[in-house]
């Protein structure tokens, strides 16, 4: 078992092209960290030195990570992890 | 170029109407691939802003799950500025990151006329494009 990610399309070329990817980690921050090993720069375009980005949204399983603990939520095998970028403008 | 029914567009300039003066935002669906836009779906404007729109990320999350389910895309990002024309804003460039979607912006800031225009957005760049309305 591990923890699912799905990518949305815009961060595709940096999985290879594929639509969801596995990693690990006890929380959300360290499963970043396990992903960006294999998936260099995806890390990059989700946090910054202040945390989770506003561009994206992040959800584990049905809640958005906002709402959670951020970067600290705490992750097990078998979650899914939904990256989406945010719809958002003036 | 995008296509599009005189019924969506029409739905899409409806719901800015009816936000006016805050922003409203929402998705036209279709089928991955085709660039089609076929299924309306208003969304909640979570900044009920003048100058600021976001899709509820919630409402998003299972907007975009039923698309998923459907073999859908977001073929069409539409909002609408109410004191502006209908062009992207820098806040709109910023965020755009659906480098396949139409962006279909709509003007009320008349209140008798509705500027309606559609843009691609991609890595920060700004084209716009002709809008094609089948009657």
């Amino acid at each position: 078992m591990a923890i699912e990610v799905r990518i949305p399309t815009i961060l595709r070329p940096l999985t290879g092209g594929e639509k969801a990817v596995e990693g690990s980690g006890g929380t959300l921050d360290e499963l970043l960290i396990d992903l960006d090993s294999r998936h260099s720069g995806l890390r990059a375009r989700l946090v910054d030195d202040s945390g989770l980005r506003r561009f994206v949204n992040v959800y584990l399983n049905d809640e958005d990570v906002r709402f959670l603990g951020g970067l600290g939520t705490q992750v097990k095998d078998g979650d899914t992890v939904t990256v989406l970028p945010a719809v958002a403008g003036g | 170029m995008l296509r599009i029914s005189r019924a969506l567009i029409d739905q899409v300039i409806a719901h800015a109407r009816a936000d006016h003066p805050d922003e409203a935002c929402g998705v036209i669906a279709g089928q991955a691939g085709s660039d089609q836009p076929v299924r309306f779906i208003p969304m909640l404007n979570a900044e009920r802003s003048p100058t600021f729109y976001r899709f509820d990320s919630m409402e998003q999350l299972a907007v975009w799950r039923e698309m998923d389910d459907r073999d859908e895309e977001p073929v069409v990002i539409y909002h609408s500025h109410t004191a502006t024309e209908a062009y992207p804003s820098r806040t709109d460039v910023s965020y755009a990151s659906e480098p396949g979607a139409h962006y279909l912006l709509v003007s009320t800031r008349e209140p008798d006329e509705t500027e309606v225009r559609s843009y691609r957005i991609t890595d920060g760049l700004v084209s716009e494009e002709g809008v094609e309305i089948a009657e």
